[in-house]
């Protein structure tokens, strides 16, 4: 049984200049990134940042949905047990932050690890409604289990630590772990394995009858999802510093989903496109009316219908339509 | 154009126009107006309430003509979504973004716990007529946390286990919702009406939103109890209420309740299952008190609906905290004098029909009614006083620096004096 | 606390009743349409609000669950012709439509009716308590039982001794068979579809008369359908009855010996049977 290498050593011409084409955007954007505090508010400054921490969850989700073709309704629950678990490390125990932080991304990808092992032989609706389920145990957990989770009143956070308590320079902090993470995520799908993995998104069978091993490619890239969004978590918990319930529930779940499918199921990048839709439009629709939830319920059957690929899929879709349109008129001697 | 001057000249046109934008608040002149941030479950499991929340409150604002201490007065409305996470978030968004001068509402205690840890590191006025956490003004107190028309868990149900004994009962069967807000309640209850010579016979915790009660009721059946106290809130006070009588047992056995159990919100929409239920509360919508039933007239001919705890409470609360206000002449960006002022104000005409005044500690001091459901002339259900316990605080008979010696009340700690 | 008794098991099994008559349109439309929908439960609590206002307009229980009936039918068919018609065949874009249109009609649901708890009132007639057994027990619970047990009767001669029903179970194993022997498939679906809805409608109004409806109902009949769906397996009937069953039951008795548990009394089951046989107890592969 093969199983394919995690890093890509091999870098094809093409790759190369697909890359270098790449570069002057990526640096665009991360110089627009780093200027933005100095033009927005503070308080704008704070929502850029909780932007930033869902693009990661985002991801995470799209790693799973987009790449492996398995879309999972729970990693709510991983992202908040990674939380819950810091801020009880903080909070009730007394321990450091930063161990806390990483505790609780150990236990997100346990627990990404357990429901991958239970979610594995399933595909599709099914998938989806295991995940689903898996996410509601947890949800009751930290509901009933008072004593540690503190019930439905949840576990208030000890602060950030000084040289980050400002926004700004809570945002600098996040810029700079958000963007490597980002990259690793982005050399992830785009290696061997995650080629592996597309190859079983587009054919299980077919990956089967040439020897690789679905299931633990399967298994790892849920736990690796699980990783990543046990980050998002823990950054959540400098940003929030308070857990609850509610933020293990369905609709985290609902919502990471939303954000990359928003965004554009397979195209990673998207869902930073996909958040900052979501998250700006609560805050703008929030201001006028009460009326958020079929907002989104209209936003989510309006994708669906019209552009389920998501924005930078669309957009994707556009560019590479017109590329091949001003190839053939090159071609045909134009 | 080159691309550095490009990017230069869109990164300034943005830059400028964002600016424009995002200006923030510059030095607030004096007749700027107060911004008030109010806070309300407008979705959710407790939403019904949280729309009472914005009728009552906006309603005193409409007759006191949206102004206090000279100044013009914004309400900023915020759903809460009745729970925690977005109360946060939403308490952000008023005191960072739209720089509210106080925070007012909420519902449901965790969403209020929540936001009373983020003023507590920010100093921002924060008024909650309706929760009820016992130790937000008890061990934990937060200075700028008051409760401006408000009460805490334990306060009312103590009066009401007094009553109790004084009618004869000695053995209580207590049913209650499984969280903080009910093991308060029940706390205050049980500890008194032992102290006084009774036993608890039984009590049964339930998760909230239990839909089925007959499990409980029963159990209850047959522990053999003079009377039943139940601490119920919003859809399970209903059906609690209706399985109560569905069960038969409310032929058999007299219930009491929590003043949730038979607030309006609850009452309002069910039959004669609802009769004869005894609570007790810091105002009756019955009562025969000329301000009561001015405020009940008045939000019934606007509304089309008896006013609830959370009309009441929010419409008390803006009249009290107004009348603060006035007193300082509108200073309220002095935020110490401000809530000083607050706490040594009096309301003697409020609603609720009896004066009212702080105690040391940011609670209220109260007449308590203890009342009954009973049909009105229009055969609508409402509560209408039968006893009244004069000046009742929030720690009863008690010394409060030996009552905060004992633990806060919790599923495990109960108050219970053993026979 | 005393152990378990005839009261709890009839609790059990009235619940039960009202989840089979929910679950059951649920597995009708996942069986024949592959379609998860997951705002059966917007349905019953919308279904149930009209019902109630219905049945308080007219005085009676019996018109407001037609029309609750009617109302949910009616929605289900825009639902299926107007929003699932663009996106047939994609298995996760149906849902997640469903999923978009649950939270706008749970809205819908709070901003007509304004997020009270209503009761739909009970007939005089089942007011009360009757014995059965040792124990007093509420009449309109036995009335539920009997309800479910005539929507599984009805349910069962439409399958299996009707033609529609043939052609419905026909579907649920082979749509395209079906659909190459030239007919109509499209209507049998719409016709599902709306049964399926009407369904969800009834169990809103008669679950509205004792356990209650407000906001967040839909969400916890949505995922109890699920488990009884999950665990009963798709499109079977004998299936949704025994997945009812064994939900209800284990509902009722889990309250009482571990109400802290209450959810992995549910979840377990269906999370371990999603794991190791999605299919469920009768279910037949897709």
């Amino acid at each position: 049984m093969r199983t394919a290498p995690l890093s890509a050593a091999s870098t094809s011409p093409e790759l190369q200049i697909r890359r270098s084409r790449a570069l002057p955007w990526i640096a665009l954007v991360l110089v627009a990134l780093a200027v933005l505090p100095m033009i927005l508010s503070s308080y704008q400054v704070s929502i850029a940042t909780q932007v930033l921490i869902f693009s990661v969850l985002a991801m995470s989700i799209d790693i799973l949905a987009g790449f492996a073709g398995r879309t999972p309704l729970g990693h709510g629950a991983i992202f908040g047990v990674s939380s819950y678990v810091a801020i009880y490390w903080t909070s009730t125990m007394g321990g450091d932050i930063w161990i806390g932080i990483a505790l609780g991304v150990v236990a997100a990808t346990a627990l990404a690890a357990v429901f991958a092992a239970l979610a594995i032989r399933t595909s599709g609706v099914y998938f989806l409604l295991l995940t689903l389920a898996l996410g509601m145990i947890v949800w009751g957990v930290c509901l009933r289990w008072t004593a540690v989770t503190g019930g439905e009143n949840g576990l208030r956070g000890i602060g950030r630590p000084a040289f980050i308590a400002d926004h700004v320079s809570f945002y600098y902090a996040v810029l700079v772990v958000v963007a490597p993470l980002t990259w690793a995520m982005w050399r992830l799908v785009h290696s061997p394995f995650g080629l592996t993995l597309r190859g079983i998104r587009d054919s299980e069978s077919r990956m089967r009858s040439l020897g690789y091993n679905v299931p633990l490619h399967l298994f790892l890239a849920f736990v690796v999802s699980g990783f990543f969004a046990g980050v998002a978590g823990g950054l959540y918990v400098l940003f929030n510093n308070f857990v609850s319930p509610s933020t293990v529930q369905l609709s985290q779940s609902v919502s990471g989903l939303l954000m990359a499918i928003t965004g554009g199921i397979g195209t990673l990048l998207g869902s930073f496109v996909g958040a900052a839709a979501i998250i700006v439009l609560e805050n703008a629709v929030s201001a006028y009316t009460a009326r958020w939830q079929s907002v989104l319920g209209v936003t989510f059957v309006l994708i669906m219908i019209f552009a389920p690929e998501g924005v930078v899929g669309r957009a994707r879709l556009l560019l590479a339509r017109r590329r091949s349109r001003s190839s053939t008129q090159r071609r045909s001697g134009g | 154009m080159d691309r550095r001057r490009f990017l230069k000249t869109t990164g300034l046109t943005l830059a400028a126009g964002t600016g424009v934008l995002s200006a923030p608040f510059v030095a607030r002149a004096q007749n700027a107006p107060i911004r008030i941030g109010l806070m309300a479950p407008q979705t959710g499991v407790v939403a019904a309430g949280g729309r009472e929340i914005i009728d009552g409150f906006s309603l005193f604002w409409e007759s006191a003509g949206n102004q206090a201490g000279g100044r013009k007065v914004e309400i900023l409305v915020e759903d809460d979504a009745s729970n925690p996470d977005t109360a946060l978030q939403k308490a952000r968004r008023l005191v960072e973004q739209a720089k509210v001068d106080m925070l007012f509402g909420n519902l449901l205690a965790n969403t209020g716990l929540a936001v009373a840890n983020y003023v507590k590191g920010n100093g921002t006025p924060y008024f909650i007529p309706v929760i009820a956490a016992d130790d937000l003004t008890q061990r934990a107190r937060i200075k700028n946390v008051i409760r401006a028309g408000g009460y805490s868990a334990s306060q009312f149900p103590r009066p009401l286990a007094d009553w109790a004994l004084k009618q004869g009962y000695r053995k209580v069967a207590m049913i209650s919702q499984d969280y903080t807000f009910g093991h308060e309640q029940c706390g205050g209850f049980a500890q008194t009406f032992t102290e006084g010579g009774g036993a608890v016979v039984g009590q049964f915790w339930h998760p909230l939103n239990t839909s089925d009660f007959s499990p409980y009721l029963g159990q209850i059946a047959g522990l053999n109890a003079d009377v039943v106290f139940a601490m119920e809130t919003g859809a399970d006070a209903t059906r609690l209420i209706q399985q109560y009588a569905s069960f038969g047992l409310k032929d058999q056995i007299p219930l009491l309740g929590a003043q949730n159990a038979t607030d309006q919100s609850v009452i309002r929409t069910m039959g004669a299952e609802c009769e004869g239920i005894v609570t007790s509360a810091h105002f009756a919508e019955g009562a025969d008190l000329p301000a009561t039933q001015a405020f009940v007239k008045t939000y019934s001919d606007k509304f089309s609906k008896i006013p609830s705890l959370y009309a009441f409470s929010h419409y008390v609360g803006a009249m009290w905290v107004t009348k603060a206000i006035n007193t300082i002449n509108g200073k309220v960006e002095d935020r110490d004098t401000f809530l000083e002022t607050v706490l040594k104000t009096d309301l003697p005409d409020s609603p609720l029909g009896k004066p009212v005044r702080f105690d040391d500690y940011g609670n209220p001091i109260y007449d308590v009614v203890i009342r009954k459901t009973a049909k009105n002339k229009d055969g609508k259900f409402w509560n209408v006083p039968i006893a009244t316990y004069p000046q009742v605080s929030q720690f009863w008979k008690y010394d409060p620096v030996t009552y905060m010696k004992q633990p806060p009340y919790s599923r495990d700690f109960q108050g219970i004096k053993k026979a | 606390m005393t152990g378990i008794n005839l009261f709890q098991i009839l609790n059990g099994l009235t619940f039960a009743a009202l989840l089979f008559i929910v679950a059951s349109g649920f597995t009708l439309i996942f069986g024949l349409l592959r379609i998860v929908n997951l705002a059966h439960g917007a349905l019953y609590l919308v279904g149930g609000l009209a019902g109630y206002s219905a049945a308080k307009a007219s005085g009676s229980f019996v018109l407001g669950a037609l029309a609750a009936m009617a109302l949910v039918a009616t929605l289900g068919a825009v639902l299926d012709r107007g929003l699932l018609s663009f996106v047939r065949g994609a298995e996760l874009r149906q849902v997640l439509l469903t999923l978009g249109v649950a939270f706008i009609l749970d809205d819908i649901g709070l901003v007509i009716w304004g997020g009270d708890t209503f009761s739909v009132p009970v007939p005089q007639a089942l007011r009360g308590a009757m014995w059965i057994g040792n124990v007093m027990y509420p009449k309109y619970r036995i009335f539920v039982l009997a309800v479910g047990l005539l929507v599984f009767i009805a349910l069962w001669l439409l399958l299996n001794k009707t033609r529609l029903g043939a052609l419905i179970r026909a579907g649920v194993d082979d749509p395209e068979m079906v659909e190459a022997m030239g007919i109509n498939i499209r209507r049998v679906f719409l016709g599902t579809f709306m049964l399926g809805a009407a369904l969800a409608g009834l169990g809103g109004v008669i679950g509205g008369a004792f356990l209650t409806l407000y906001p967040s109902a839909d969400a916890e009949i949505l995922v109890f359908s699920l488990a009884v769906v999950i665990i009963g397996g798709r499109g079977s009937l004998v299936g949704a009855a025994l997945g009812a069953l064994l939900v209800g039951l284990l509902n009722a008795i889990g309250q009482v010996l571990f109400p802290e548990l209450a959810y992995f009394v549910i979840f377990g089951p269906m999370a371990l049977l999603l794991a190791f046989r999605p299919l469920g107890l009768f279910g037949r592969a897709a």
